[in-house]
């Protein structure tokens, strides 16, 4: 057998060499991108898998002054989808459906009217609990994402002071806006490996660690604050009125311990709602203070030297005229004291005060305790309110801003106004925050006026007075009402009125202020007295007790000890029942 | 006592090679192939995220694939040489019934479902056409006549043709150059191999007007420009030239290319696994991978060189060619050297078919080998 004479050593040896070659050429590519070409590769490749996420810092708590939470973030996770994977996979879907609470036929339905989107959110703010046992499903396309999640325990109650925070845990509203830096922390930064889905495989390396936000404690106390809205709420529905606001100070401190405003809302369910009811109308939206400024003009005659609180003032015939223009009461009270003007409220009475003062004492004697300024809250969107220049005032002005008429106020500073009251003539800011030293104080009137007004005012509670409706069993109550005709394009109404009514607890030894707006009520009556001063009584009566703080007014016997001498003189009897 | 041992060690060295005489098995080539098997199954491993039931399958497939390398092996030539034709002739039938049923069926159509087994009659060409154009010439003189060549041309065209018409380019060429090859090493002259060469040039262009899906031109373009449809068509270029870059010279080891296993890289575990290889054993594993490669070619032209007959050595010659063209397409084709055609790396690719008809013709190189008369020299 030989060899045949064709396919020669010389052919294979030309194949061999082909092969070699061809083998070299694929070496040589290998090399190119491997060794040559590497860079650029890694870097592509990197770009494509490896990203910087940011890792959310947990939002600081909120809480009241006695640590009760406000505002909490609680992790929370949401579950999104890409739809056409998902459809892809469909026998698993009842599965997902009966996690997430729906039946598999309108999943179906919301993925397909979706198909053609990477990114559709299934549910958000789940637990994380329920988003895990989505995601142990092992379904395509199925993911989760972690976030926080502000939930405010308190709902409507607090949702004016606190505000709340968008999707992005950026504080919107309120304290949360105003202390947004302080809550907010700062998120850290890590690098992770994506999929080509997005989905994060594994965390590289942590770079920058989240900085937790810091925890905040208001002066609020949530009690307090429960209170005051649950009755404001209930006037504001039986009156059938428009809205309504009220505040709770502390006399001592000028800490604000309640501050509550109708309509509310849910900040843990915001859908739907109006930006307008977002507003917290207590410091907000201003209104003419009316009857309840009348304690600081009575004030300004006190220092004037000119009166004492047994001075007599003609009022007879319940109208007089300053030029063309009338001041009226509701009634002829003829001859009264300077007292009872407070006690009647009487119009006539405090613009014949006014008048006997210089414009400047009597605007002055607004000024110095607190409206036209802001209190110094830092509440976004706080008005100052405004008071007309008395070089500006005709006559006739002279006697109105005495009842309160040509300016106007928010329901915080009128309240602060009271605070100085109560404060025996120191006037200090108000604060959300606790404070840890004493305030600033301003004498802002002396304390013996500041005394003289507060005896005066207590009357107003008595049978005679306006608002016997604002007592407080077993404390002695001092306030004044204010019932006010609404400015409607510049004209007076005459059936639009805001009743107000704002006081002092325990009158004796003040530790507490508050004042009750209510705008507009439409259902029966339209005083101040009648419709604010309930609210006021129904509010403080609990409050005093839940701060424990000591009666003054046990029965009969102790109120002749300690009730000021006019008043047992004045012989105003009053039915303030026995504890 | 020297002379003892040595001599006991001549005698066991002397059964031993009966042994594998007896087998029908190349040493070598089992060595280079098993080491290849080895190779793959590590790698899908990887490749396929982890998956234990997809390596299982995998090595039975395996197993399978041996076992008709070794039934084959046992099969001396004559007979092969015999049964080329029928082989050839039933093959060229189940295309034509392919191409029928997949006229009814529409779109691609590459299998015949036998019910048990879905067949696929072109990996069947892969080994029947090289045995057809073997035996053709194997009894004529050589270098063949100008018609003798015609016809073996025809033989290796008209499988080739209803091949693309399926349609399936790789295995068309794979199919094709497997013809040529027999002419090639069957001495056709330099001068016919180089006019040949010369008219591919244009003979390419009309292939290109007249014979090419849309699909198969927009690989070819993807090819010449990837960067143009980086989404697209483009996508399995770019994804698998990153992943093959960025494992760099020492790779980034077993189990931990990105590229593959974020997703990123597509059909990992079949026809792009080349890619995750190299992006987990870099360069070097490159290279052995290649050399390994290229010592199983080197071994297969070996054998055909020491083939007694004409056509063991054309077929010998030929399939061994075959396979290099196997792995030089399928890694041309993921370190971007070539257009995109659905070539499966030998033996390492997740899937059966291919496997087996490699492992056929490896069969087929091992019984030419084992079934030489030995003569003294």
């Amino acid at each position: 057998m030989s060899r045949p004479a064709v396919a020669s050593p010389w052919r294979f040896r030309a194949v061999l060499i082909a092969v070699g070659a061809v083998a070299v050429m694929l070496s040589a590519r290998a090399v190119d991108l491997q060794l040559v070409s590497k860079d650029r590769f890694q870097i592509k490749g990197d770009a494509a898998h490896l990203r910087i996420v940011d890792t959310p810092a947990h939002r600081g708590m909120i809480t009241d002054r006695n640590g009760e939470p406000l505002a909490i973030s609680t992790p929370v996770a949401s579950i999104w989808v890409k739809p056409a994977e998902v459809l892809s996979a469909p026998d698993q879907l009842p599965a997902l459906a009966k996690l997430l609470g729906t039946d598999a036929k309108r999943l179906t339905d919301k993925l397909e009217s979706r198909v053609e989107r990477d990114f559709v959110y299934l549910k958000r703010r789940v637990t994380p609990e329920l988003a895990n046992a989505a995601e142990s499903l092992a379904i395509p396309g199925v993911n989760s994402q972690r976030e926080y999640r502000r939930y405010y325990p308190a709902a409507e109650v607090t949702a004016h002071v606190l505000g709340f925070t968008n999707v992005d845990d950026a504080g919107q509203e309120g304290i949360e806006l105003v202390f947004d830096e302080y809550l907010r922390g700062q998120a850290g930064k890590k690098r992770v490996l994506q999929d080509r889905r997005g989905r994060v495989i594994a965390e590289v390396e942590q770079l920058e660690d989240a900085v937790e936000g810091r925890d905040l404690a208001l002066t609020i106390d949530k009690r307090i604050q429960y209170l005051a809205y649950r009755a404001l709420k209930g006037a504001v529905q039986f009156h059938n009125a428009v809205s309504g606001s009220m505040v709770v100070l502390d006399t001592q401190t000028g800490e604000v311990l309640a501050m509550v405003n109708q309509p509310s809302y849910n900040p843990n369910a915001r859908r739907g709602i109006t930006p307008a009811v977002y507003r917290n109308r207590a410091v907000t939206d201003l209104f003419e203070p009316g009857s309840t400024v009348k304690p600081f003009i009575v004030a300004a005659a006190l220092e004037s030297g000119r009166y004492h609180p047994r001075s007599i003032v003609e009022t007879a015939p319940g109208r007089f005229y300053v030029g063309r223009h009338a001041v009226s009461d509701v009634h002829d009270y003829g001859r009264i004291d300077v007292t009872t003007v407070l006690t009647k409220s009487s119009n006539v009475g405090i613009a014949k005060l006014a008048l006997g003062l210089d414009r400047d004492v009597v605007w002055n004697s607004l000024a110095r305790v607190g409206f036209g300024a802001v209190t110094g809250s830092n509440f976004p969107g706080e008005q100052g309110g405004y008071l007309k220049d008395f070089h500006q005032w005709v006559p006739f002005e002279h006697a109105t801003f005495s009842y309160g008429y040509g300016m106007s106020s928010t329901s915080l500073q009128l309240a602060r106004a009271y605070v100085a009251l109560a404060n025996d003539g120191l006037s200090i800011p108000v604060s959300l925050l606790p404070i840890s030293q004493p305030p600033q104080s301003v004498r802002v009137m002396k304390a013996e006026v500041a005394r003289k007004v507060r005896a005066m005012l207590e009357t107003v509670v008595s049978d005679d007075g306006t608002a016997p409706r604002a007592r407080i069993s077993g404390y002695r109550v001092a306030g004044k009402t204010g019932t006010v005709k609404k400015l409607k394009n510049g004209v007076y109404t005459d059936d639009e009125y805001i009743a107000l009514f704002a006081g002092i607890v325990p009158a004796s030894k003040p530790r507490l202020a508050a004042v009750v707006v209510i705008d507009q009520p439409r259902r029966g009556d339209f005083y101040g007295g009648q419709i604010a001063a309930p609210v006021f009584s129904e509010v403080m009566s609990d409050a005093l007790r839940l701060l424990d703080i000591p009666p003054d007014d046990l029965g009969g016997a102790q109120r002749r000890i300690g009730a000021p001498a006019h008043q047992a003189a004045l012989g105003l009897a009053s039915n303030r029942g026995a504890l | 006592m020297q002379a003892n041992v040595q001599r006991w060690g001549e005698r066991r060295r002397m059964r031993w090679f009966f042994f594998v005489r007896g087998l029908h098995l190349d040493v070598p080539l089992v060595v280079g192939l098993v080491a290849l098997a080895i190779v793959g199954l590590v790698i899908l491993y990887s490749a396929s995220g982890q998956d234990t039931a997809v390596v299982g399958r995998q090595l039975i497939r395996l197993g399978i694939a041996f076992g008709v390398m070794f039934v084959i092996a046992q099969i001396p030539p004559h007979h092969l040489e015999r049964w080329g034709p029928w082989i050839y002739a039933v093959g060229l039938g189940l295309l034509f019934a392919v191409l029928a049923v997949g006229e009814i069926g529409k779109g691609a159509q590459r299998w015949l479902d036998l019910g048990v087994v879905r067949f696929q009659p072109s990996e069947m060409m892969k080994i029947a056409v090289p045995m057809m154009v073997a035996w053709y010439l194997g009894d004529r003189q050589l270098p063949p006549r100008t018609k003798h060549l015609l016809i073996a041309t025809t033989l290796v065209l008209v499988p080739a043709g209803l091949i693309i018409k399926q349609p399936d380019l790789g295995t068309a060429i794979l199919i094709a150059s497997s013809g040529i090859f027999v002419l090639l090493f069957s001495g056709v002259s330099y001068g016919l191999v180089a006019s040949v060469v010369v008219l591919i040039a244009p003979l390419a262009w009309l292939f290109w007007q007249f014979g090419m899906h849309d699909y198969q031109r927009e690989r070819v373009i993807t090819f010449l420009n990837p960067e143009n449809d980086p989404l697209g068509t483009g996508y399995h270029i770019i994804q698998s030239k990153i992943a093959i870059g960025s494992g760099g010279a020492y790779g980034k080891g077993w189990l931990n290319g990105t590229q593959a296993h974020l997703e990123f890289l597509p059909e990992r575990s079949t026809d792009f696994i080349f890619a995750v290889f190299s992006e987990e054993f870099g360069l070097i594993g490159t290279v052995v991978l290649l050399a390994l490669y290229l010592f199983i070619v080197f071994r297969g032209i070996y054998i055909a060189t020491q083939a007694q007959t004409t056509y063991t050595r054309l077929l010998a010659g030929s399939l061994i060619l075959v396979f290099f063209v196997y792995y030089f397409v399928n890694i041309g084709m993921v370190i971007g050297l070539l257009p995109v055609v659905g070539v499966p790396l030998p033996l390492i690719s997740f899937g059966g078919t291919s496997m087996v008809t490699v492992m056929a013709g490896f069969g087929i190189l091992m019984s030419i080998h084992t079934h030489r008369k030995l003569l003294p020299t």
